[in-house]
């Protein structure tokens, strides 16, 4: 499918599929270049004093906006107020007169997590804690009265003023009758915030059985259900509801979803052992499935690996320390470390490459590119050598790549090979063109004097003289294929 | 401070003024000194409401970012959580509640203010959690749409289309149709209803039975709207998964602009004064506003980036030339002049030094070798080449393991171009996707799936070059300088949603029902009855004004279309813009990921 770099040119020339380029390269640089210096030397003309004309401090809040004053007024109260007024009286565009804040109301710091708070609470904090919360309701009246019921409100005025804000009793609906109205209106009106609210009390006074199956006839109101279970994490319920509802693959997934909150990986591992046999798709039951032996087979890895580390032992651990566990990485990742600490092993073992090839059915290409850079980054030529080696009935050995050898060549480069190893794959890269420039970018200069001489061309071999070393060795060879 | 807002045909200017006095009406309510707790995503949209000096002159003292554990020691009387209805926040606000030093004299009162709706679940949740009573207010504040530019409005609800195609809820429907009814209330009723879709269809059935159950609601105003178009996003799933090629596009593809702002890396930005050497290089990012208000901007944000170049090298010759002249200034008179003119030119000077650092930083990404092979693909596909099979740039991208995004972008794109995957295709990308990234990621696949972006054929038909074809998509011959077509915000590829306007706005959609029809959704027109004075008798020449509104997001090269569709010589019509939310390819697709780390509460 890949079309040779040269088609691939001339295509792009000469057909109606015009890329993203800069048509006239230079022409647009230089234009870019000119409003750039055009901008600068009229700095030197008006001193850059517009600090007075927009007050916007350097991270560019409009001075007074809001998420500038949050910051503002948050400081005030923590950090000093001198620093603060001296740089609004500026009230500059320069970066440095605003204090930087380490402010306590970043993002990142909302988003933390609940479970490190405790540090920061006081012993008497943690030990009312267990009593605020039959404490709290009563904390103070709602002086506000909200509570406007009269008791007579039709289905339909009820959902009214529900969709006004105003909160209703819905008790006195007590017929299934009137319930099953008042979800109707709700529905009706699409409006979600009150088809949930009808639908939690619903939920409250009916029976499953009942719900469920009066939901089974109302869509939309059973997709709110859905909807609503989901965010208030009622995974039994919502399971229960979708296989009543015959929607198996989704309790398959709903199901399998729930792995992502087990931290302990052993229990992880159970649970995606039980994972297995729910009504997934086929396709996607062998990827359960491979998701679970892969889990399986990190934990005796990490096991293993640990333990070798720790005695120290182990020249590969000693050398390159692992700089994290194992444990949940994706497949070919693991492939990767499994190619990086373990790839002499034979195939026997779990933790060794072949092993993980066969068992997870990964194909030639995804293997050979995996392989290649973890024994590339770890220097070892032969072993990327033996990659590529096929011996066919005669004996005969022969390199061949998947990947291409162009890909090759770029994958050793990035991991710095020395450019004996990177000449010797850019020599086996079949297209003329793309091995010329690759030879020429990596300077293998062996191979563009080859390449040349089998190509009759004297000129661009000529040229190349003044690339390489006076007096060298490739000099002498050119020397001699000219006058040859 | 908010010029641009009325800059544009329709004065937007109105709606915002709606929204502060709303604002001011219920910080009255809450008597004496107020701290506010902001749901931090709330800032951005508010901050195009309302300024700090506003809530100030209302008794607003402090001001602090929702977040777990005890409230700042603050000494104000009032409270008060500005918050989204979610569930997660009412878990934080309980905490800060709960914490809340009860020995403390005075006390403090606590207010919820909900944006833009109460929510009975909310209130039901902190009922659970034994402190719905400690609330004294609890309001909503109905932000539906807010102004973002003269001709832009926004709902900025990130979920719409998650929650319309996945889950469907059609809660932020209800409140698009809210939005269209304030609207409607400022700038008086839209006779002419189109829509396509079913979010569209939904939204104009409530639309219309809003205004039977209020029929106080009949106003007197003259329309300023004369058709109303109500688009689905699922109608045009191909558009957003492609890169944007505008200026506004590619800034938000590479940097993301939120309400309006846009943080770049500050580097090119430095100041460049003499005496400082490099000693206090910024490590802040820098933060720009990016709007109509700014000249330069409104003149070069629609244009595609291979025409900005030769723009700003223009403004620059122009400017330089302003400044030359201050030696040709001999008399009294002439220098004052000069000098009168000195803060425009500076304004000018330096608007144009920060775009052309921005458009230097987009430069360097765009002429990357990456940007270029990805955009061939897209451009293949999008033109209806090699649709059908496994792409070696996608597969190459996975084995080095790109970003995740990057790569599903790719593919929904696929899939999307040719009606569906072949199921052994899909099933390869699925593969390689699950092991090298991950087999939790299952569950995204399945969303995009559900949501449409990535599916197998069925039927064996595909329809896109039909799609194509008929409408147009797909422009050989596109002018990126001075452009004579849509196509040019995607160099070649036309917006199949902008497509849909402007062939509603000429010749009509009796043209193209066959197309209609293969696209999802039902296609409608509404008639809303005006009293006989308000009826429009047009101006011979006088621009009709379509709002088009996109349920589910629209790009920024959409509304790039749009504009130019608007500025076209006898094109007849003008466009003002509403959407759910901005959006491009990644933020989309971000938005329909499964969350993989457990919640964070």
């Amino acid at each position: 499918m890949s079309r040779a770099r040269a088609d691939e040119e001339e295509y792009w020339h000469s057909s109606k599929f015009r890329a993203f380029t800069f048509d006239d390269e230079e022409d647009e640089l230089s234009q870019l270049k000119e409003s750039k210096r055009a901008v600068n030397s009229l700095r030197d003309i008006v001193d850059d004093d517009d600090d007075d004309l927009e007050r916007v401090s350097w991270s560019g809040e409009p001075v007074g906006s809001i998420s500038w004053s949050i910051k503002e007024t948050a400081s005030s109260s923590t950090s000093s107020l001198e620093g603060r007024d001296s740089s609004l009286q500026k009230g500059s565009s320069s970066y440095a007169a605003f204090p930087k804040q380490v402010s306590s109301y970043s993002l990142s710091s909302l988003f933390k997590g609940r479970n490190k708070l405790p540090s920061f609470q006081s012993l008497s904090d943690a030990l009312s804690d267990t009593g605020v919360k039959n404490y709290a309701p009563e904390l103070r009246r709602p002086k506000a009265e909200y509570k406007d019921y009269s008791s007579d409100w039709s289905p339909k005025d009820t959902v009214r003023r529900m969709q006004r804000g105003k909160v209703c009793s819905l008790e006195r609906f007590r017929s299934l009758q009137d319930k099953l109205v008042l979800l109707d209106e709700a529905v009706a009106r699409h409006d979600g915030n009150v088809i949930t609210a009808v639908l939690i009390f619903l939920k409250r006074t009916l029976r499953r059985e009942i719900l469920f199956r009066e939901l089974e006839v109302r869509q939309v109101a059973l997709c709110h259900l859905i909807h609503f279970l989901k965010e208030t994490g009622e995974q039994k319920l919502l399971l229960d509801l979708l296989r009543f509802l015959d929607r198996t693959e989704e309790v398959a997934l709903s199901q399998y979803r729930e792995h992502l909150n087990i931290q302990d990986v052993e229990k992880r591992r159970e649970f995606l052992k039980g994972c297995i046999g729910l009504p997934f798709s086929a396709e996607d039951t062998s990827h359960i499935q491979d998701h679970y032996t892969l889990l399986e087979r990190q934990i005796i890895i990490e096991a293993n690996d640990r333990h070798l580390e720790t005695a120290g032992q182990s020249e590969i651990f000693r050398k390159y320390p692992r700089k994290a566990s194992i444990l949940n990485m994706p497949l070919v990742t693991t492939l990767f470390y499994s190619c990086f600490y373990h790839y002499t092993e034979a195939e026997g073992t779990f933790s060794s490459p072949t092993n993980l090839k066969k068992t997870f059915k990964i194909p030639d290409k995804q293997y050979v590119l995996t392989a290649l850079a973890a024994r590339a980054k770890l220097r070892a030529w032969d072993d990327v050598d033996a990659l590529f080696t096929t011996k066919n009935w005669l004996g005969y050995t022969k390199k061949k790549a998947p990947i291409g050898f162009h890909r090759v060549v770029e994958i050793l480069q990035r991991n710095n090979a020395p450019v004996q190893v990177l000449q010797e794959y850019v020599r086996l890269v079949e297209d003329v063109e793309t091995r010329l420039n690759l030879a020429t970018k990596y300077k293998c200069h062996d191979v563009v004097i080859e390449t040349y001489r089998d190509l009759k061309d004297r000129i661009q071999l000529t040229a190349y003289k003044c690339k390489v070393e006076r007096g060298s060795a490739e000099e002498e060879k050119i020397n001699s294929i000219l006058n040859n | 401070m908010a010029a641009h807002l009325s800059s544009g045909r329709v004065n937007l200017t109105a709606l915002r003024e709606a929204g502060r006095r709303e604002l001011r009406e219920f910080l009255d309510k809450c008597a004496g000194s107020k701290a506010i707790v902001w749901d931090e995503y709330l800032t951005g949209p508010f901050g195009l409401i309302a300024q700090y000096s506003l809530l100030k002159e209302h008794e607003v003292e402090k001001m602090f970012t929702l977040k777990p554990g005890r409230l700042p020691q603050a000494d104000v009387k009032n409270v008060i959580f500005f918050v989204r209805p979610r569930l997660e926040l009412m878990d934080i606000i309980t905490d800060n509640v709960l914490r809340e030093d009860r020995g403390r004299s005075p006390q403090r009162d606590f207010h919820i203010l909900f944006v833009p709706r109460r929510s009975l679940l909310c209130e039901q949740w902190l009922k659970e959690q034994g402190v719905l009573g400690s609330f004294i207010h609890r309001e909503q504040y109905s932000l539906d749409l807010i102004p973002f530019d003269g001709d832009l409005l926004s709902m900025e609800s990130e979920s719409t289309f998650k929650e319309c195609y996945l889950e469907s809820d059609q809660t932020s429907l209800y409140h698009a149709a809210k939005g269209l009814m304030t609207l409607q209330a400022l700038y008086g009723t839209i006779p002419q209803i189109f829509g396509k879709g079913e979010c569209a269809r939904h939204v104009a059935n409530m639309m219309i039975r809003m205004k039977r159950e209020f029929p106080g609601s009949q106003n007197s105003i003259f329309p300023v709207f004369d058709t109303l178009l109500l688009l689905d996003r699922n109608v045009d799933l191909l558009t957003p998964l492609a890169t944007q090629l505008t200026y506004e596009g590619l800034i938000d593809e590479i940097y993301g602009i939120q309400n309006t702002y846009v943080k770049l890396p500050p580097e090119k930005f430095a100041p460049k004064k003499q005496g400082e050497g490099g000693k206090d290089l910024p490590t802040e990012p820098k933060k720009l506003q990016l709007n109509s208000a700014e000249e330069l901007y409104a003149e070069i944000r629609d244009k595609n980036f291979n025409a900005v170049g030769s723009v700003l090298s223009k403004k620059a010759k122009i400017i330089s030339a302003a400044f030359e002249e201050r030696h040709h200034a001999k008399t009294v008179g002439e220098i004052k002049q000069f000098v009168s003119q000195l803060p425009h030119m500076q304004a000018a000077r330096s608007s144009l030094a920060n775009h052309t650092s921005i458009a230097e930083l987009i430069k360097d990404i765009t002429t990357s070798e990456d940007f270029f092979d990805n955009l061939t693909v897209e451009q293949e596909f999008m033109s209806g080449i090699d649709t059908d099979k496994v792409n070696n740039y996608i597969e190459d991208c996975i084995a080095q393991k790109h970003p995740l995004i990057k790569i599903l972008r790719l593919v929904c794109l696929q899939s999307v171009c040719n009606s569906g995957l072949k199921q052994k295709v899909l099933d390869h990308y699925k593969r390689e996707i699950l092991q090298t990234y991950g087999y939790e990621h299952i569950l995204t696949l399945n969303n995009l799936e559900k949501a449409g972006l990535l599916k197998p054929q069925t039927g064996g038909r595909n329809n896109y070059p039909t799609i194509r074809k008929t409408l147009r998509l797909w422009m050989d011959d596109v002018n990126e300088q001075n452009p004579n077509d849509i196509s040019y915000v995607y160099s070649g590829y036309a917006p199949l949603s902008v497509r849909l306007a402007q062939l509603l706005a000429r010749p009509g959609w009796r043209s193209i029902e066959e197309v209609l029809k293969m696209l999802p959704g039902p296609h409608f027109e509404e008639r809303q009855q005006l009293p006989a004075g308000l009826q429009k008798k047009r101006q011979h020449g006088e621009n009709r004004v379509t709002l088009v509104f996109f349920l589910g997001g629209v790009t920024y090269a959409e509304i790039a279309a749009l504009r130019f569709l608007s500025q076209m010589e006898d094109g007849g019509t003008e466009y003002v813009i509403a959407t759910t939310k901005l959006i491009n390819g990644t933020s989309w697709i971000k938005s329909l990921m499964e969350k993989l780390e457990p919640a964070p509460f």
